[in-house]
């Protein structure tokens, strides 16, 4: 009887621990045994600058799936973003897809716009339309000096 | 002069003497693990001992420290006015840095003292002498199941004091404070990656192998101490020490495994 429920409080232990780190793997960390397989494209990008690996896939407000990878083309000096999609979500070919950020200084995601065609990209295919990342600071230093430039000119 | 650094040589010799003496500790240990017999009840035992009996303090512990992180951020967020990040905060702040420390520290209050009392005891009674006349290797027979108990033990309660911790952390945010409960949950679900969770894995992992290690090899080398002093006082100056330098331990190699894998 002593034995017994020695190995009662151990297992009762172990399972409890065990469950606790399911639910923080596969809830947090999403490394799922259940995890289902989607498929991947790739996107190629000017600049992915602020993207990070993991950050969301969106189509409509719909997170659809998330990065899986960013890369460099050495040749082409462009970012390559490989996206894993989730499976049944089929995308046309001539979805465009852009970096876009939550809020202001929010976090980057990829934001997927469906086209019209009847033609859906296939595992390994390419976006061949894609928008880059928006820079604030570019984006306020060029409105500062276009608007001085305007300024001089007249 | 010559005194002061003969001292100090003296001092830096033992200090060296020491760590070789952990490490050839530890490696005979492992090395005894490998060879037969293998008994499965010593180590359920010590898992019971370590893990299983420390699961109400854990709990407890736990759910505090979760709403009293809650609470902190709660209150610096709202001035920041991003309460949603509540819940990413609080399950990142219990996943990386708090749930494996504070496990940990309550582990070698709870058990790694003990352990290192009793085998401490067990030095002085020369019952370690004893097992070694009958052919019983005692790093088989007394470190090793304790070892790989640690090793299992506190990563489990490291476990459970995360979660109980999160759900401690909802019942602030959530039930006191009114804080989205789809915010909570699913502002820590987004931000939390499995980079995050094996962190705080590999954390407790270590913290459970310095916990037992050093708490085993100070009452084992009982009758090693500088200090020359055996019987009830050496075992209380012993279980002093292993409390001491465990704590040391977890704290220093926590910032170092911080460092290396953020």
């Amino acid at each position: 009887m002593k034995r017994l429920n020695l190995e009662f409080g151990v297992g009762l232990f172990l399972l409890l621990g065990l469950a606790a780190f399911f639910y923080l793997a596969i809830r947090m960390g999403d490394v799922g045994l259940l995890r289902q397989e989607g498929y991947t494209v790739t996107a190629r990008f000017i600049s992915s600058s602020g993207l990070k690996e993991g950050a969301m896939v969106e189509l409509a407000g719909v997170r659809v799936g998330k990065v899986r990878r960013i890369a460099l083309d050495p040749e082409r000096y462009e970012s390559v973003v490989t996206l894993a999609i989730e499976p049944g979500v089929q995308i046309t070919e001539d979805t465009i897809a852009s970096v876009r950020t939550a809020g202001i200084i929010g976090d980057k995601f990829i934001k997927l716009t469906p086209g019209g065609m009847d033609l859906y990209l296939a595992d390994g295919d390419e976006i061949v339309d894609t928008e880059s990342s928006l820079d604030i600071e570019e984006l306020v230093s060029k409105y500062i000096f276009e608007g001085s430039d305007t300024a001089q000119s007249e | 002069m010559f005194r002061a650094i003969e001292r100090l040589g003296d001092r830096a010799l033992y200090f060296i003497e020491l760590w070789g003496q952990m490490g050839m500790f530890l490696l005979t240990t492992l090395a005894s693990l490998l060879r037969p017999p293998y008994h499965l009840h010593p180590i359920l035992k010590q898992i019971h001992f370590i893990g299983a009996r420390s699961t109400l303090v854990i709990l407890v512990a736990g759910v505090f420290t979760g709403m009293v992180v809650a609470l902190q951020f709660y209150d610096t967020l709202v001035r920041f006015g991003s309460v949603a990040m509540l819940g990413s905060a609080v399950a990142l702040a219990l996943i990386r840095e708090l749930g494996p420390v504070l496990s940990a520290l309550v582990v070698i209050g709870r058990a790694g003292s003990a352990i290192c009392a009793e085998i401490g005891i067990m030095r002085n009674d020369e019952q370690i002498d004893a097992l070694e006349c009958m052919a019983i290797d005692p790093y088989k027979y007394l470190i090793a199941p304790r070892i790989l108990g640690g090793l299992i033990a506190v990563p489990a309660l490291t476990m459970i004091f995360i979660v109980v911790g999160i759900f401690g952390g909802w019942f602030v945010g959530v039930v006191l404070f009114g804080v989205s409960e789809a915010a909570y949950f699913h502002g820590m679900y987004d931000t939390v990656v499995w980079h995050d969770v094996w962190m705080g894995v590999v954390k407790s992992f270590v913290f459970g192998l310095i916990i037992v290690w050093v708490a085993t090899v100070r009452g084992f080398f009982l009758h090693l101490d500088r200090s020359g002093v055996f019987g009830a006082e050496g075992v209380s100056r012993t279980t002093t020490n292993a409390v001491v330098f465990s704590t040391i331990g977890v704290l220093v190699s926590d910032y170092l495994i911080s460092a290396v894998m953020l």
